[in-house]
């Protein structure tokens, strides 16, 4: 199934919703299709919880996407003292596409060194003279490079035929890496706060009192929000995903059927653990503290914006029992590797275990008044 | 339906709140109260004395620490969802979801019921039909009022519990809710309201329970309460010239015809007569006869809070403590 079609069944679903309960208002309506439909109301009549669902998580994937996108080899700076001796070093060194040449005298040379703008002098002296500041890597490279231009231009001959192999293919870049874990942050971000700050704000306005003096079943109630969420959470995944193809050429390896499946067990996760941290909270403070307690150690270790392998293994099993480690790891599995569902089990299974520990705890503490 | 007997029982009703930590409230202290089915019974009281509490121990919103509590011949624990099923409720403060509609948010309520009711019905019926498209949020205070209990009706309750429903509201708003609350009382229905103003139980209900400190204090008909305390009639004045304490004065005045009890009130005097014709002009000649001239005289009939202030020595409106309720 390709992206479209899967836009245009989900807005094919959502108009189906309308009719479906209005066909019940001349009979009996159902409850859990009245509920489903208030939470769905509710949502899209803000146009900030648009905003934060739809528009914020776009945003910020075209900007890391434009500010980490590919930008070619960078040229190293050297600055060359104006002095006949060089003239042939000169001449090899502005011949080579990989440098930029600044020609001046001795002192400006060493001008440009002190201010940055060049990493590296070539000044006349015995032979050639390299200035320099060795603690700045970028520098360091550049002397290396610099000396292998000048070696070669002299005649010097490679010992070992080398060829370069650069990964800059689609697949390998950053934004590749970025995009599924986006997809990951969000389905964290959506279920914790499309969840927990909607029922705790239910709660202040004492709607949920309100709603348990009728009677309603609980479980309705829950699958109204629940349902709800998985809702407004499939444009929110194929928008980004299309932003990534489109504006990125962020290829998708892996089957939309696998790719929905890994996206399913995590949103029902995360809305698990939502409706955990508003089961009790009776003010938007406690719910906003909860919610940064929660998120916060997941947006730094489980491998959003870079690898969670960077940080010590001493620390791996917390990082690796984070729900949103295992979920960015099975996105990215299915999205970029083409990985398929079986190989997944294990992130899926500590998702789906995430998800109904933490509902089954929240219905037994949920506080209705 | 079952439409004989009482629709509300409470024997000895109790309610302890217990906060770690801090002194336990007790909210309520053997509160006795009967409501007979068709019957609007009024809850009065000053905030604190124990009305919401008891209001909500009824809609099984909260656990009572002792006593006996009877709903329509159920027991909450026992019954529940029928009991549910059965009673129509309006909470103190409940801010409904701003971004349904009136029409949407009366549907979803009605959802919930066995009995569902027509959601246009019950709109026309409390005049909101104009608001049938509005936005919650875009409603005046009487009119999310109205839609409040426009929910409490959603499921066609026989038993109709409303907890403050005219509190915050202005003069127009609040005579709006009475009208909606007298035609539900000419329905037949049974109907619980607690109020902290007088002249709304006395206008809407066939009885009143006075609540006071946890207890009712007297239960009767507006006319018999009224009837209890002696006078019909209240005269307030007050003295222009007068050097001497107002305490001096009380005896003077408490001989005067018809006389049932005097009052110094913040910058005068409150009579209870039983006839002013006679009082009036007797207290006249008396204040001739001493030199003292009135400032202010005005009379009135002897309304539920002069039955509250002779039961209690207090205002009713003076007591503003916090309402224990969480």
């Amino acid at each position: 199934m390709s992206e479209s079609q899967t836009i245009e069944n989900a807005a094919d679903g959502m108009r189906g919703l309308k009719p479906a309960a209005q066909r019940h208002s001349t009979g009996r309506a159902s409850p859990l299709g009245q509920l489903f439909l208030a939470r769905m109301r509710m949502f899209y009549r803000a146009p900030e919880a648009i905003f934060w669902t739809y528009g914020f998580p776009i945003l910020l994937t075209i900007g890391l996407g434009v500010a980490f996108r590919a930008k070619g080899v960078e040229k190293v700076t050297v600055a060359i003292e104006d002095a006949a001796p060089l003239a042939q070093v000169r001449a090899s060194l502005e011949k080579d596409p990989g440098i930029k040449a600044k020609v001046g005298t001795a002192s400006q040379c060493a001008d440009w060194i002190r201010k940055g703008e060049a990493m590296l002098a070539v000044i006349n002296a015995d032979g050639v003279e390299y200035r320099f500041d060795p603690t700045r890597p970028d520098a360091s490279l550049a002397r290396l490079k610099v000396d292998d231009v000048i070696q070669r231009g002299a005649g010097r001959p490679d010992a070992v035929h080398v060829t370069d192999m650069t990964a800059t293919a689609p697949g390998a870049r950053y934004i590749d890496f970025l995009v599924p874990g986006l997809l990951g942050m969000n389905l964290m971000g959506g279920g914790l706060w499309g969840i927990g700050f909607v029922i705790v704000d239910m709660r202040i306005r004492k709607l949920l009192k309100r709603l348990i003096a009728t009677p309603m079943r609980k479980r309705d109630f829950f699958f109204s929000v629940l349902g709800a969420r998985m809702a407004f959470m499939v444009p929110e995944m194929i928008l980004l995903l299309l932003t990534g193809r489109l504006l990125f050429g962020v290829a998708v390896a892996g089957s939309a059927f696998n790719i929905a499946v890994v996206i399913a067990v995590g949103a029902v996760s995360f809305a698990g653990l939502g409706l955990l941290a508003a089961s009790r909270a009776d003010k938007l403070e406690t719910i906003t503290g909860l919610m940064n307690v929660i998120m916060l150690p997941m947006w730094i270790f489980s491998g959003v914006f870079f690898a969670a392998s960077r940080f010590p293994d001493a620390i791996q099993p917390f990082i690796q029992a984070l729900p949103l480690t295992q979920l960015n790891n099975a996105l990215r599995a299915v999205i970029s590797d083409g990985a398929s569902l079986s190989s997944q089990w294990m992130p899926l299974t500590i998702l789906a275990a995430y998800g109904t520990v933490s509902f089954l705890l929240a219905l037994r503490i949920f506080r209705w008044t | 339906m079952k439409t004989t007997g009482p629709a509300i029982v409470c024997e000895d009703l109790r309610k302890r709140y217990e906060t770690i930590g801090q002194k336990p409230v007790d909210a309520l202290v053997g509160l006795d109260l009967t409501a007979n089915y068709g019957e609007c019974l009024g809850l009065l009281g000053p905030n604190g004395a124990g009305k919401t509490t008891t209001i909500e121990i009824l809609e099984g919103l909260l656990p009572s620490s002792g006593g006996k509590v009877e709903v329509l011949g159920m027991r909450w624990g026992e019954h529940d969802t029928q009991l549910r099923n059965r009673i129509g409720i309006s909470l103190q403060e409940t801010r409904l979801a701003d971004k349904l509609t009136v029409i949407e948010t009366v549907r979803l309520f009605s959802s919930f019921y066995e009995k569902q009711g027509d959601a246009d019905e019950i709109l026309q019926s409390l005049s909101l039909d104009e608001k049938r498209e509005a936005r919650v949020m875009t409603l005046s205070g009487g009119q999310k009022q109205r839609l409040a209990v426009a929910c409490a009706l959603a499921g066609e309750p026989e038993l109709l519990f409303l907890d403050e429903p005219t509190t915050g509201l202005d003069p127009q708003s609040r005579r709006d809710v009475w009208e909606i609350i007298r035609r539900q009382r000419e329905g037949g229905r049974t109907t619980l309201l607690t109020t902290h103003y007088m002249d709304e139980a006395e206008r809407l209900c066939d009885r009143v329970a006075v609540v006071d400190r946890g207890k009712v204090i007297a239960v009767g008909s507006p006319a018999e309460l009224i009837q209890r305390i002696g006078g019909d009639h209240v005269i307030q004045f007050a003295l222009k010239n007068s050097n001497d304490s107002a305490e001096s004065h009380v005896e003077l005045f408490s001989k005067l015809p018809s006389v049932q009890a005097c009052h110094v009130e913040a910058d005068g005097f409150a009579l209870t007569v039983s006839a002013p014709h006679e009082c009036i002009p007797a207290l006249v000649e008396r204040l001739g006869a001493n030199r003292l001239q009135l400032g202010r005289l005005t009379t009135r009939n002897v309304s539920l809070e002069d039955v509250f202030v002779s039961l209690t020595g207090r205002r009713l409106t003076a007591e503003e403590l916090a309402d224990k309720a969480p």
